[in-house]
């Protein structure tokens, strides 16, 4: 682990490390008779985004599912402040935004759907998504079908749903692969303004490094299955990161550190 | 522009040539005129059936016996197939045996039907109904079983039970399925109904106007009956099609 510790273990640092929001340890999980993952422990800051990136297969997905109860852990333990998934509110954003929501629903219901899980009344359920949508500035029509839409505005009505009941942590397993070049920039830059507007921490799997290091406040470089953590790289990049960023010398340097490390991993099949 | 206004009238364009081939074949007498009346005295028969005739009774007396041989079905095979598609265990275990009966030509099921029922309306509703809860109970099915994973998964993750999951996601799901079992069932009610009208001691009914018409020779008549048996079953799928596409609307999208 080269994970800093909690506060005590860093007595006498300049900046002490905020308590980890998410603790992971022991993790263990296989498919099969391959090992994904062998003794796993990992700090999840609070407040922060984190990419996670590494080599395909290596469990990246895997990851944020067993973190989010989607996949069952074969050992290990993981907590969030102390307490059981159970007691968290979590949003999660799948890959596939097509499959993931509800095409008899209109964009508003999709988007209000978990509030009448947690039987809100639908007063109050319009009254939040509507205050949502506004406060974080972004223009869609919310009547339309999903079927409508094009793929990225389908994709901010997912992430929306997912932070319709102010989650405490967001998970988005490779949220902009399906869509094209253009709207993948829009949409880093929707979900980087999102991320500053509510400060929830973050975990955003991606298989783009650009992806990763521009978006991420930490990016986790995940080594080959049995995944270690190979490094959590700080992303010293003030924000709100923009086109310029891409050729920021810090950006460029961190981007290029991470791609060592990562075909560093690669190599060593 | 010339071309784009002939696209729209293609539709047409085959029951004008059919008209036409029909009109010139009983005109030249190609065909013996006995076996094949013209056109003109067809739809004459056909108006005057419809029109307050015996042929409009049976026409009512088929919808009828359809749509409540239908409505049994879906009633019945609806939340039978919610239940057989929401668990793989169960549906593997009955999956032979749906498939066999759905095999089975309803039509070998009149005698064990008259046998339960008597001659009456009732048999003949039974084994429309027999027919096509077969058909709509393995669309149900399906449509339950194929429900996309990810939108489960997404309803899960987002905290819904298993009966939150099976109302709001699963039986939404299946809609386009069931619906594609709602017009195959409606359909093959229509071809038993039809049959069972013909022959198990009927006395009205589209199927008993084509018969009882050509027993008397009377070719143009049965020509209208059969015209008007088909217009009700073109008319059918056409109405599950309309109703599909009003509260289906995400289908196929």
């Amino acid at each position: 682990m080269n994970d800093a510790r909690p506060a005590e273990a860093a007595a006498g640092a300049a900046v002490p490390e905020p308590r980890p929001h998410v603790t992971i340890r022991g993790l263990s999980k296989r498919f099969g008779a391959t090992v994904i993952y062998d003794n796993f422990d990992l700090d999840i800051p609070r407040g922060a985004l984190v990419s996670v990136f590494g080599p395909n297969g290596c469990g990246k997905s895997t990851l944020i599912n067993t973190i989010a109860g989607l996949t069952a852990p074969d050992a290990g333990q993981i907590l969030f402040d102390g307490r059981k998934l159970s007691d968290v509110k979590f949003g999660y954003v799948f890959q596939n935004y097509r499959e993931a929501l509800f095409p008899w629903l209109r964009a508003f219901d999709n988007i209000a759907y978990p509030l009448k899980l947690m039987n809100v009344p639908l007063a109050k359920r319009r009254a939040r998504t509507e205050a949502l949508v506004t406060h974080l500035g972004i223009k869609l029509d919310l009547a339309l079908y999903p079927y409508q839409m094009s793929g990225g505005q389908q994709q901010l009505v997912s992430i929306l749903r997912a932070l319709v009941v102010e989650p405490e942590i967001l998970f988005l397993d490779e949220p902009f692969s399906a869509l094209d070049y253009e709207m993948t920039l829009f949409m880093r830059a929707q979900l980087q303004r999102i991320f500053m507007e509510t400060g929830t921490t973050t975990v955003l799997v991606s298989h783009d490094l650009e992806e990763a290091v521009f978006l991420a406040d930490r990016v986790l470089l995940l080594s080959r299955h049995p995944a270690r953590v190979a490094a959590f790289a700080p992303v010293r990049v003030a924000r709100p990161r923009t086109e310029a960023t891409l050729s920021d010398p810090i950006f460029v340097q961190t981007k290029a550190e991470c791609l060592e490390v990562f075909q560093h991993e690669v190599r060593r099949a | 522009m010339n071309s784009e206004r002939a696209t729209a009238f293609l539709p047409i364009a085959g029951v004008v040539a059919l008209l036409a081939l029909w009109s010139i074949a009983s005109y030249w007498q190609w065909v013996d005129p006995v076996l094949l009346p013209s056109p003109l005295s067809t739809f004459a028969s056909l108006w005057q059936g419809m029109d307050g005739g015996p042929l409009g009774f049976d026409f009512v007396k088929t919808v009828y016996r359809t749509a409540a041989a239908t409505a049994i079905a879906a009633v019945i095979a609806i939340p039978l197939g919610i239940v057989l598609g929401s668990s793989e265990r169960i549906y593997r275990s009955l999956e032979f045996v749906i498939d066999f009966f759905r095999s089975t030509p309803a039509s070998a099921m009149f005698p064990l039907f008259l046998v339960l029922f008597g001659v009456g309306d009732e048999t003949k509703i039974a084994v429309a109904a027999f027919g096509a809860i077969l058909v709509i109970l393995f669309n149900v099915a399906y449509g339950v079983m194929n429900a996309r994973k990810t939108r489960l998964l997404a309803a899960k993750v987002m905290g819904a039970s298993r009966l939150r999951v099976l109302f709001d996601v699963m039986l939404l799901e299946s809609l386009p399925q069931t619906f594609i079992g709602l017009r195959n069932g409606v359909s093959l009610a229509l071809v038993i109904i039809v049959v069972a009208e013909m022959f198990i001691g009927s006395q009205d009914g589209l199927g008993h106007s084509v018969f009882e018409a050509q027993q008397l020779f009377d070719m143009p008549r049965m020509y209208a009956a059969i015209f008007a048996a088909g217009a009700l079953g073109y008319g059918l799928n056409l109405l599950f099609l309309l109703i599909e596409r009003r509260f289906v609307h995400w289908s196929g999208k």
